[in-house]
């Protein structure tokens, strides 16, 4: 069984049809990306798998479980993970307090209000931001972080618990092309940790770290399968080459 | 990175570390000297002592209504209506079970409040959907007048009369009265709530209402039960009411529908964003301010007939050109935050 699959999934704001009838499966360990023009449907439904918004119809399992209906804090404490594609790190909060309230999401009230874990973590903090080249800004505020930095930063804090799916929603937007480079280096190694989906308008970077590929197109597949199988597509190269 | 590149970045974070000033553990210390030290320096003035434990109970409300807005984000326009039905309460058990030992009524106030608290976040904040902010403040609004309404209309309770004679406050053979004795029991329940209140907000779990503060979305996206945290903290937050209302009612002699609505809601409001929501110790400094304000301008003969105006036009401009309250003059954001924005290394 796949870890992830988005089995005939609608979703309909009013009129128009976001999202229709799409099929998806993600096996663990892999990396999956999610590509096609504006408003084919990609970020739609990256959040109804996060439980941004619950799909109009169809059903989304995770790890076995049905997730469709799911709030986010329960996907996420079954092994989802969601970086945002506006950074939503916390601004007003150091670059150590914002993975550390990532770090201890799982922990009860009442242990957090003992503090009982603040100095265990420590370790493990300092390495997801040695990870992402941010140890030496742990002690900044996030909000003092260069707008690359502050997408790492998001990045190291949805891997930080450990996730078994992490959802990167355009995690290179607004990154200077060395800035992409370095976070393609840095997003390889995850592959040991858990399986990734990714939305990502540029295409280089996307096929540089994914195994597999799907293409949406007015809220409906277009075509599926791995990188190369998708390049030869006449239909994916067509609507690349009229519409984007 | 290499060991010797990661201790120079540590050294350098451990020098940042030292430089970060740490203002308001010294502005709490020179508070609680100088609330200590009142009975002393007011020694010869009664009426000061009395106004001084009005204060420090009012206070209380205050506090309350800084865990709910300043370190939760839950704008609550009620917090006088967990202060009033405990002041009722402990009000109605001295009258007709004649019994008000201290050391039962005022935690059976904290229960009372704690407990209407609790069932009202049950209905504002753990529905099925997020409530937005509006809504919570309209609700804990209504439920304070609503419950105003009532009691002006409840026979039992005294209507809109209210309840007077009220029994005083005993430990043992001993009745408290106004005055110094009454001051202590008002200021160690200051200090006790207070010392608990800050060890909410500069724990792990006050990072995680720092959190919901800022961005509620993203805390529930790590696996946080973003409304279980607020209804905790805002039934802490009733508790506490609930305790400054009983005080509030020994004290008085009295108790009344108005020590319920939205008005002393609204006041408990204006103390903390006066000082400085976020802070705790900046709701207390509002209280102790506005209280003093008031009683010296409706005592100066030439302005005695207009002191309101003047107290509210300082009060607007306050709100207005300096958001953060008295204190944000001086304590910045990110001391208010969990851990004073300072990291706790390993031993």
């Amino acid at each position: 069984m796949a870890l992830l699959e988005v089995a005939a999934v609608t979703k309909v704001y009013g009129l128009l049809e976001a999202l229709g009838g799409v099929d998806l499966k993600v096996e663990a360990g892999s990396f999956h990306g999610l590509i096609g023009p504006n408003g084919s449907g990609k970020s739609t439904l990256l959040k109804s798998i996060a439980g941004a918004h619950y799909p109009t119809t169809g059903t989304i399992t995770f790890d076995g479980v049905d997730i469709t209906t799911m709030p986010p804090y329960q996907r996420a404490r079954n092994g989802l993970s969601l970086k945002f594609q506006i950074t939503a790190v916390l601004t007003e909060m150091s670059v150590y307090d914002n993975v550390l309230l990532a770090l201890q999401s799982m922990e009860t009230p009442l242990s957090l209000l003992r503090s009982r874990s603040r100095r265990s973590l420590d370790g493990e903090i300092m390495h997801a931001l040695d990870r992402f080249r941010l140890a030496d800004r742990a002690d900044d505020l996030a909000g003092e972080l260069s707008h690359g930095e502050q997408q790492w930063l998001e990045i190291a804090m949805a891997l930080a618990p450990r996730p078994k799916l992490l959802l990167l929603d355009e995690p290179t937007a607004g990154m200077s092309p060395e800035e992409r480079r370095v976070t393609g280096e840095l997003l390889a190694p995850i592959k040991q940790q858990c399986a990734l989906v990714i939305v990502e308008h540029d295409l280089d970077f996307i096929k540089s770290i994914c195994d597999r590929l799907t293409v949406l197109d007015q809220g409906r597949v277009l075509g599926e399968g791995t990188v190369a199988d998708i390049e030869r597509d006449s239909r994916v190269q067509e609507i690349y080459t009229s519409r984007v | 990175m290499n060991v010797a590149t990661r201790t120079t970045n540590m050294k350098t974070s451990s020098a940042r570390r030292t430089r970060l000033l740490r203002v308001l553990p010294a502005i709490e210390l020179v508070m609680l000297a100088l609330l200590v030290a009142t009975p002393l320096v007011l020694s010869g003035r009664p009426e000061l002592i009395t106004l001084m434990t009005n204060i420090v109970i009012l206070s209380l409300l205050a506090v309350s209504f800084d865990l709910c807005w300043g370190f939760s984000g839950i704008m609550s326009f009620g917090q006088a209506l967990f202060f009033g039905v405990a002041g009722y309460v402990v009000a109605l058990v001295g009258r007709d079970l004649e019994f008000s030992q201290l050391w039962a009524t005022l935690p059976l106030a904290m229960l009372v409040g704690g407990l209407l608290s609790s069932g009202m976040a049950a209905f504002l904040l753990l529905g099925k959907k997020t409530p937005t902010a509006i809504f919570v403040a309209l609700g804990t609004l209504t439920g304070s007048y609503a419950a105003e309404r009532l009691v002006a209309g409840w026979q039992y309770v005294g209507a809109g009369n209210g309840l007077s004679a009220i029994k005083l406050m005993t430990l043992g053979s001993y009745e408290f009265v106004e005055g110094v004795e009454f001051y202590s029991v008002a200021l160690s329940s200051l200090v006790i709530v207070y010392l608990a209140s800050r060890v909410l907000v500069r724990s792990q779990m006050g990072l995680v209402l720092a959190g919901i503060r800022q961005n509620e979305e993203r805390l529930a996206f790590f696996g946080y039960r973003v409304q279980v945290y607020k209804a905790l903290v805002f039934s802490f937050a009733g508790s506490i009411a609930g305790l400054s209302g009983a005080l509030y009612s020994y004290h008085q002699g009295f108790t009344g529908p108005s020590n319920m609505g939205p008005g002393l809601s609204t006041t408990a409001v204006i103390y903390s964003l006066f000082g400085g929501s976020g802070t705790l110790i900046g709701p207390v400094i509002g209280t102790i301010a506005i209280e003093l304000l008031s009683y010296v301008l409706a005592d100066t003969d030439a302005i005695r007939q207009f002191w309101p105006v003047i107290l509210g036009i300082v009060l607007l401009v306050v709100v207005m050109f300096q958001p953060t309250g008295l204190l944000g003059l001086v304590v910045s954001a990110r001391e208010r935050i969990g851990s004073y924005g300072i990291r706790k290394g390993p031993r």
